[in-house]
């Protein structure tokens, strides 16, 4: 190990995922949607997990959605995360849950059922992370 | 098919550990070893009876083929052999297949053996890998969650559901340093109080450091043969009335719920193969990595009704001399945790207290029990029924 800043985890994309990461990158979420049976999912997969169909079209989606559960981290998992900051899983309006951060508000206030609405922050100079903000 | 006819058809013979706790200089694989000889002596036996043998990789020394190498080391030549990996639920899901094995004719003398070095056999790069095993390294991990966050947000959903407070979860950190405190091999023996537990420094909200289990080096192993072999080995034989698992995930974010986990269907599986209840167990080990996952598991496997967990722990059950005690060696909270072999010592710890070996902490009359282990963020479950008649 050398001694340089450590980065954020970073995400690698991969054949499946990239159309995900690149609308990331234009500022939209956007999620696999099932043209067989109608249903979204997340994460990025080669069927669909609710009826093994495999015609998924991306869809550009709300970004708005509610906190299910979070945590407040207060011994972060290294010195590229300054703790304290909030980790949360966010119930997407259109479905599916994805892990998050919640960003612009103190710890304290959130709160599980609080609406949330997805914004983006650079990682690395590819990658646009998707964090939510309380509405 | 129920898998039923494994009922009582496999029986614990031998059991042992080694020491637990801080042992530097000491390798997994010598911890294993060691763990497996003593288990095997304990049974009356000799090296050359065992021609089966289960393991499960080490962190701090990892082997591509672990069980191999393991017999190997011992010079046995078993004729079933194999390491397995589901994290901490792995211990009870090789006693299933291990059990199967017997029945099906695959081995007739099982050695279950399991150890590693999470507190002093760690190079700084293991300890990172280790961190970075857990969570979906593109959907999970860039968002720094560390492993007590996991379990923090299964512990914030059961407290904004149910009502659930920090003091019932720091009750299951008491209960356990309780029965630690009876046990001469335990890791912490000090008893602590809920204030304890409340004032001990924030980890994952709500999750405080003595919510959070131990980091341990230790090995621990079982010896399995049929129930008929049994009969005229040198302790009571311990028989494994029932087996059953649930695995519901791998990442908690794809999680069905946060609040009802794979621990239900594990437990009834092996409660339906035992033909026995919740209510007709004496004690119960429950995988406690943190102290909301004893919470869930107390209403998953039925002790109580979903959303009651905290009222349970409140009314002093989970204690010694109380009506479920719980994690009667001080489990992962207190005696040791070695990482994925830490649901051993809750194995070994409940053939002995069958046999009625506990001494100061022995459960008066226990007859039966249920042994329950979890990998992953509560993803793979694993239940054994344990009784000391077949019936």
């Amino acid at each position: 190990m050398n001694a340089e800043i450590p980065s954020r985890v970073q995400p690698t994309p991969n054949a499946v995922s990239a159309p995900y990461w690149e609308a990331c990158a234009r500022g939209e979420l956007s999620l696999q949607h099932c043209n067989g049976c109608q249903q979204f999912q997340f994460y990025p997969r080669t069927i669909c997990s609710h009826c093994g169909g495999t015609d998924l079209a991306w869809q550009v989606v709300s970004g708005s959605g509610r906190v299910k559960s979070f945590t407040v981290v207060r011994r972060g998992i290294s010195k590229a995360y300054a703790a304290p900051y909030v980790v949360a899983l966010i119930e997407l309006k259109e479905g599916p849950s994805m892990m998050s951060t919640i960003v612009g508000s103190e710890p304290e206030v959130v709160a599980i059922g609080a609406s949330v609405q997805v914004g983006f922050e650079a990682w690395s100079e590819d990658i646009q992370m998707p964090v939510f903000s309380l509405t | 098919m129920s898998g039923s006819a494994l009922r009582g058809q496999v029986a614990i013979v031998g059991a042992a550990d080694t020491d637990v706790g801080v042992l530097p200089g000491r390798t997994p694989m010598e911890l294993c070893v060691e763990a497996a000889l003593a288990a095997i002596a304990d049974a009356g036996l000799d090296k050359s009876d065992v021609d089966g043998l289960i393991t499960c990789n080490a962190m701090a020394q990892p082997m591509l083929y672990h069980a191999e190498a393991a017999a190997e080391y011992m010079q046995i030549f078993p004729r079933y052999c194999f390491a397995a990996g589901a994290g901490g639920g792995t211990t009870f899901s090789v006693i299933h297949h291990a059990m199967s094995a017997i029945a099906t004719g695959m081995a007739d003398v099982i050695v279950v053996s399991m150890a590693d070095a999470m507190r002093s056999g760690l190079t700084r790069e293991q300890a990172m890998l280790v961190q970075a095993s857990t969570g979906h390294p593109e959907f999970e991990q860039p968002y720094g969650v560390t492993v007590p966050a996991y379990y923090a947000l299964i512990a914030q959903a059961h407290m904004a559901e149910f009502g659930t407070t920090e003091a019932q979860f720091a009750g299951i950190a008491v209960a356990c340093r309780e029965h630690a405190s009876r046990n001469p091999t335990a890791q912490m023996r000090d008893p602590i109080t809920v204030a304890d537990v409340l004032e001990s420094r924030l980890i994952a909200d709500p999750l405080h450091l003595l919510d959070c289990s131990l980091v341990s080096d230790g090995g621990s192993a079982v010896v399995l043969m049929s129930a008929e072999r049994a009969a005229d080995t040198a302790h009571a034989p311990v028989y494994i009335l029932g087996a059953g698992e649930g695995h519901s995930h791998e990442h908690i974010s794809a999680a069905r719920s946060l609040t009802t986990s794979a621990a239900k269907e594990a437990g009834e599986r092996a409660f339906a193969m035992a033909g026995l209840g919740p209510a007709e167990m004496d004690f119960a080990q429950l995988y406690d990595c943190f102290t909301p996952t004893v919470m869930v598991e107390l209403e998953d496997l039925g002790f109580c009704a979903k959303g009651e967990g905290g009222a349970f722990v409140d009314s002093g059950a989970l204690l010694p001399g109380g009506a479920l005690p719980v994690n009667t060696h001080g489990g992962l909270l207190s005696h040791c945790h070695p990482g994925n072999p830490g649901s051993m010592f809750a194995l070994t710890e409940s053939v002995w207290q069958l046999r009625g070996s506990c001494g100061e902490r022995q459960v008066a009359g226990a007859t039966n029990a249920l042994v329950h282990a979890q990998g992953g963020i509560m993803s793979s479950h694993a239940a054994l029924v344990l009784g000391k008649e077949v019936g």
